[in-house]
């Protein structure tokens, strides 16, 4: 690991004036994906500015919906009743994430941060835009088994690698973030980017801005939602393929629908037309199957990942079947 | 970390299993970025000592200098407590197993490191590096935590329960005598950190529709001692519910 000189700070504007102005800084947080980054020089911050004492770890009631703290440990979110009563979906996910002692680790903020387990961008040996942009990328005529089947560009094929992103995207989540000119709200759907002409730039947060909370606003179809992740082995792996899914029913119809796919995209990807399959019609298979079909509509493979457009279609609709069937809510 | 250098290191002491005594494991030859002197003559002579052939010679000369490094890493603690921080050091206070270590580090110096290269606490092992195997497993305020992945800066006022701090003087914890009784290890390196894991699952609880199995996820045990593993905790898990 390079040297860095590090700073701890005590208070959510210490902390952004403390980054305000550098190039090359980083907030600390959990540190389970940048220390590992760092260690294998694919990040080199100069500074760190230690985050981990600020009072941001509260999981509350907040507007009908949740306040989850910036720096609420996925452990504590996944455990949370709160959050596991009127948002399975988010507590499902992240419990199919990482290891028990990362999850202990890893925060909420650090999680809507991790980079991509693109094994060209995690490799310095190889060219890469996202890590050194303009170098090339070696995943497109290389190795893409786990790689991206929708929104990818010519420049970046990359995944993004957060289960619990896939489900606050079926949640509506807010971002609540702190710059030096206050704070500002960034809808979940925005927050992350597609790689286009500048796959370095992960997220649609500025370099000085911090993380404060994730909100999940109170919806009527948050409490019927599940997760289903599809990987090489039973724990511990990251997703080829994951799906989020929340309903809400009534009178026999779909009154409201949100289906989030992991693992296909450089983003938790919406699959906004599968949504609008649902919405309104009757809760059987042929309404799921038509909607998985439309779950990866412009799907673009390649050369070692196409496996990835039947597993989505079947994922999407074997947990649509299921969540809603649910007779107490839940998916399990 | 040059990782055919560590197998061939493995390899070697591997041999020698019957002849196995103290804590000679040469687990972390090429792995510290950051040595000190001391560090350097370590791992010249872990390096002289697996070319001289390995065998019982350097199995006992490998003992000789963990005992010896061990009281020279007390010297260094001790004289730290009065000495000023070195341009790009940071003094860092550790809290491990109950005692106070004062500490003067780099920032980018890891818990795992901390424990096992400056304080001398070698029980928590170096496997990965990455967070991915778990050999490295502590207790951190009682939650367990990868702590090659924890820089010991951020772990200051924490709790630290590393593997030597889990018995009761010469009680061990009721963990460990489930390992020996099920025959919880093959090679042992891993089993540190899969007690401390499993000391913390004791204490975390798995979430309802997860198994055991799935619980303990992020411990690899590649000689797959599993099923005595699993059997250990089952039966401590039992004891106490």
């Amino acid at each position: 690991m390079n040297p860095f000189t590090y700073t701890r700070v005590s208070n959510p504007s210490d902390a952004v004036h403390q980054v305000t102005g550098k190039s090359d800084v980083k907030f600390l947080a959990g540190g389970t994906n940048l220390i590992d980054l760092m260690k294998m020089n694919v990040q080199s911050p100069a500074e760190l500015v230690d985050i981990n004492s600020l009072a941001l770890k509260r999981i509350e009631n907040f507007g009908g919906g949740l306040r989850i703290g910036a720096l609420a440990s996925n452990s504590e979110v996944a455990t949370n009743l709160m959050v596991q009563q009127r948002f399975p979906v988010l507590s499902q996910a992240i419990l199919a994430g990482a290891s028990p002692q990362l999850r202990n680790m890893a925060t909420v903020g650090g999680n809507l941060m991790q980079r991509t387990r693109c094994y060209y961008f995690m490799d310095t040996a190889f060219p890469c835009n996202k890590r050194v942009p303009g170098s090339g990328c070696p995943a497109i005529p290389g190795y893409n088994r786990i790689h991206a089947i929708l929104g990818a560009s010519d420049k970046c094929i990359a995944t993004h690698p957060s289960d619990m992103c896939v489900a606050l995207n079926a949640l509506d989540a807010v971002v609540r973030v702190m710059g030096p000119n206050g704070e500002r709200s960034i809808s979940i759907g925005d927050f992350h980017r597609l790689p286009g002409d500048t796959p370095e730039v992960d997220t649609n947060l500025h370099p000085d801005e911090l993380i404060v909370s994730v909100d999940l606003p109170q919806s009527p179809f948050a409490q019927r939602s599940g997760y289903l992740k599809v990987r090489d082995r039973a724990q511990y792996a990251f997703a080829l393929v994951s799906v989020a899914v929340a309903l809400e029913l009534r009178n026999g119809r779909i009154e409201t629908a949100r289906v989030a796919l992991g693992g296909v995209a450089h983003k938790p990807w919406r699959a906004m037309a599968s949504e609008k399959i649902l919405t309104g019609a009757k809760p059987d298979e042929k309404t799921f199957r038509a909607a998985a079909e439309a779950s990866v509509t412009g799907a673009a493979p390649q050369k070692y990942n196409s496996f990835k457009i039947e597993l989505a279609k079947r994922a999407v609709s074997r947990l649509l079947d299921q969540v809603a069937n649910e007779t107490s809510g839940g998916a399990k | 970390m040059d990782p055919e250098t560590k197998s061939g290191a493995m390899e070697n002491v591997e041999d020698q299993s019957t002849e196995r005594k103290g804590d000679f494991f040469p687990d972390d030859i090429d792995s510290v970025e950051t040595l000190t002197e001391e560090g350097e003559a370590r791992r010249l002579f872990l390096k002289q000592a697996l070319i001289a052939g390995g065998g019982l010679a350097a199995a006992n000369l490998l003992l000789k200098y963990s005992v010896h490094a061990r009281s020279a890493a007390n010297t260094v603690l001790a004289e730290q407590q009065n000495a000023t921080p070195a341009a790009g050091t940071i003094n860092v206070k550790l809290k491990i197993n109950g005692k106070t270590y004062p500490l003067i580090l780099q920032p980018q110096v890891t818990l795992l490191d901390a424990l096992r290269e400056r304080i001398g606490l070698t029980g928590s092992k170096k496997g990965c590096d990455r967070g991915q195997c778990g050999a490295c497993t502590v207790l951190a305020d009682g939650l367990r935590i990868n702590s090659c992945l924890a820089l010991a800066a951020a772990y200051e006022g924490k709790e630290i329960v590393t593997i030597e701090g889990l018995a009761d003087g010469d009680r061990l914890h009721p963990l460990q005598n489930a390992f020996i009784k099920h025959d919880g290890f093959q090679c042992g390196f891993c089993t540190p950190g899969q007690i401390m894991s499993a000391a913390g699952l004791l204490k975390e609880g798995c979430p309802s529709g997860m198994t055991l199995r799935e619980c303990m996820s992020g411990n690899i045990c590649r000689c797959g001692a599993y099923p005595g593993i699993v059997a250990a905790i089952e039966e401590v898990q039992g004891a106490k519910a």
